[in-house]
């Protein structure tokens, strides 16, 4: 496994933090358990969510966090994409959202829509799989908190010819 | 009808490339067979019984006369000379060979098409009523609505690993001729008190194995919010639709087990926190979508044909397709023309790729050059003068394409059973053709009027079999076909589910059970009502009574 950062391959609006080393990674029992303890201290610190453990879950607590690592348990449960784009559209999270678990080189630009901005993937070659996947679509129908243009606002101002085929 | 600009190609031939790369890394075993199943699927192509199926959609059923020619040829040139039309108004090849996809979906880009999400747990095809735009009930055209939807579902980065596979269909007709409550999401357009537009918005939905009508969570969506709305109830969905059970996943399920009250307010509360972000599309947008659907340059007529009213008189067949295949268009002296793939003994929704040329042909000539597909596995030709409708069903005949029997017992729905399905447990095709071999008689036809009779072979419930007035479901007993039937089921604005009428049914014994039932309707029968009103007077018992009396 290899994690990728967004920012080795593609800009991208979310400020990751700076990380020297390992950031301890705590599960959610773990943090509920420690919360008084820990909240109000600076050490980097990060939580792990499994797929059923929704933003509300930290929704208070997100400041707090330099990482925050969502499980996709197999590619095929969809729910940490919205987790992802809560955290970062309503919940004001600004560090690094981490995909993590069967997190395949095809899903990887609609987890970067949906604001994740680090990737655990498979192989020596990730950090160009990532750089191929974010570049396969270049056009987007929809809003997203990344601020990217949507085709409605590209054509309102009349930039269409900017999507390359 | 809608054409691309620079984004919407862009789209579709990215996709393009990213398939024949992942096609490439298949054959050259990079991938396996099961990583690459994900990746075909979500360009809706599957591994059937004997070969691979490309299924190919057609937006809201809307087809240009270039594009059902493309479709045609790649007929010809990647299949064995016909295609398939479902019940989702979408297109399937069953014989294209995996190297050749890529090319295939290449020349589908070449004329604005894709297979983008026709399979997989994601927003599929939207769907709506094959008259949009013509009918003369009509409120407001849905396929503006359609076509955002379109826009908004394709690639949505946060919908496209759902629970479990989506559909979304609307109506801008009170009377709904697209089955929009079997559906995941139904959408009616409606007006407010003051006039304006919106939706009624149903939710919940759907066949299979546990079927259900959808429920209405908001009498009134004022149109302007439709995409943030539908990423409220997809978001709801996304995160608590269960995953544990894939015959438990689909919305439905979630809707009846929280109970439509709190799903609605669920929504509601989801839809307050971002019904204010950009998600909605502009005024303009709708207005630049809008403008790709304003009517075709009608020529003026006064009252009707004289010369169509007198070949009626004069031609008995072509009084009888008009009675059944000719619906009433919003314009004074225009009509709408039903082309039925349902002849007398052949797969229901099948055609040629001749027919397909030929159906281009009179689109050109009679029609604005613009065709439908319809859920019920038809086509229709939207825009065509009275004037012209004689030499127009005069063409379609000479092509096998002039059947009279659209929304009578011989038009039947049915989904491809196990002649070509790998989920099927019985053959639908084979039971399709003769039941329109046993009701041939047109006359007889006439004279039972309007009747459903649906088929799937299996409880998956593609034939939607759940909501014909006649249901016929395929079923594995210890290895022999068997077929359930179901009476009083209904699509339309009256949606229901049919209940079953007694045990399965052999095979060799189904036609004259049907046959039973039918005879049983005619005694009851009054005043000319159809089987549906005859059934919901008296209620099952008198089917079921004489459903297995000998012939």
């Amino acid at each position: 496994m290899t994690l990728v950062r967004d920012r080795e391959v593609i800009t991208s609006p979310w400020p990751t933090a700076e990380i020297d080393g390992e950031v301890p990674i705590l599960s959610l029992d773990d943090w509920n358990v420690r919360r008084d303890e820990l909240r109000g201290g600076n050490a980097p610190l990060g939580i792990r969510l499994a797929s059923d453990q929704g933003a509300d879950t930290v929704a208070d607590d997100v400041d707090r966090f330099s990482v925050i690592e969502l499980e996709f348990p197999t590619f095929k449960d969809g729910r940490a994409y919205s987790t992802a784009r809560l955290l970062r559209e309503r919940h004001g999270f600004r560090g690094e959202l981490r995909a993590v678990g069967n997190v395949l080189r095809d899903q990887l630009s609609f987890m970067h829509r949906c604001g994740f901005n680090a990737f655990e993937v498979d192989g020596e070659d990730a950090a160009d799989q990532l750089r191929l996947a974010l570049r396969e679509l270049g056009a987007w129908y929809q809003w997203t908190g990344d601020g990217r243009p949507t085709a409605a606002r590209l054509r309102r101002s009349g930039q269409t010819e900017r999507v390359q085929g | 009808m809608y054409r691309y600009d620079e984004i919407d190609q862009a789209v579709v031939d990215q996709r393009v490339a990213q398939f024949r790369d992942q096609v490439s890394r298949r054959l050259s075993g990079e991938l396996s067979e099961d990583e690459f199943k994900p990746l075909r699927l979500m360009n809706g192509l599957y591994l059937q019984l004997h070969a691979y199926m490309l299924r190919v959609a057609i937006p809201y059923g809307t087809l240009s006369a270039v594009q059902m020619r493309k479709l045609a040829d790649i007929a010809r040139r990647y299949d064995k000379g016909y295609a398939h039309f479902t019940t989702r108004q979408n297109l399937q090849y069953n014989w294209p060979k995996l190297e050749d996809t890529p090319d295939l979906l290449a020349e589908l880009a070449s004329v604005e098409m894709h297979a983008i999400q026709t399979s997989g747990n994601c927003i599929r095809n939207v769907t709506t009523d094959q008259f949009a735009g013509v009918a003369a009930d009509e409120i407001d055209d849905p396929r503006v609505y359609a076509e955002v939807i379109r826009q908004w579902s394709t690639f949505h980065p946060e919908f496209s690993f759902l629970p479990r596979k989506f559909k979304i269909a609307l109506t801008g007709a009170p009377h709904d001729r697209a089955a929009i409550k079997v559906h995941d999401i139904g959408l009616i357009v409606r007006r407010d008190d003051a006039g304006n537009l919106g939706f009624e918005v149903v939710v919940g939905g759907g066949q299979g194995r546990t079927p259900m009508i959808g429920k209405t969570i908001r009498e009134f969506l004022p149109k302007a919010y439709l995409l943030s709305y539908l990423e409220a109830i997809m978001r709801v969905y996304n995160q608590y639709g269960r995953r544990d059970n894939m015959y438990k996943a689909r919305i439905k399920i979630l809707v009846h087990e929280i109970g439509a009250e709190k799903f609605a307010q669920e929504v509601e509360a989801e839809w307050e926190q971002i019904r204010h972000t950009a998600t909605d599309i502009p005024p303009e947008e709708e207005a630049r979508v809008r403008s790709f659907f304003s009517a075709p340059a009608y020529r003026r007529f006064d009252g009707t044909d004289a010369g169509f009213a007198a070949k009626k008189l004069e031609d008995r067949a072509f009084a009888l397709w008009v009675r059944t295949n000719v619906v009433a268009h919003k314009q004074p002296g225009y009509a709408i023309a039903n082309i039925s793939l349902k002849p007398v003994g052949k797969p229901p929704g099948d055609a040629t790729a001749d027919q397909m040329d030929a159906v281009a042909d009179l689109a050109e000539q009679f029609s604005f050059s613009e065709i439908r597909v319809t859920h019920e596995q038809n086509l229709v030709l939207p825009d065509v003068a009275e004037a012209d409708l004689y030499a127009l069903w005069q063409r379609l005949r000479d092509h096998g394409l002039a059947t009279p029997n659209i929304g009578l017992i011989s038009d039947i729905i049915a989904c491809p059973g196990l002649d070509y399905c790998a989920l099927a447990n019985a053959r639908s095709i084979p039971i399709a053709q003769q039941l329109s071999e046993r009701f041939s008689d047109l006359d007889r036809q006439h004279d039972l009027g309007e009747l459903r009779l649906k088929i799937s072979g299996c409880i998956n419930a593609c034939g939607h079999h759940h909501v014909g007035h006649i249901g016929i479901l395929g079923v594995d007993r210890k290895g022999e076909e068997y077929y359930q039937i179901t009476l009083g089921g209904a699509a339309d604005e009256d949606a229901a589910v049919g209940e079953i009428v007694g045990p399965a049914v052999a095979s060799d014994e189904l036609t004259d059970a049907i046959e039973n039932i039918i005879t049983t309707y005619v005694g009851l029968r009054q005043n000319g009502e159809r089987f549906i009103d005859t059934y919901r007077r008296v209620g099952r018992a008198p089917f079921k009574e004489r459903l297995y009396d000998a012939g």
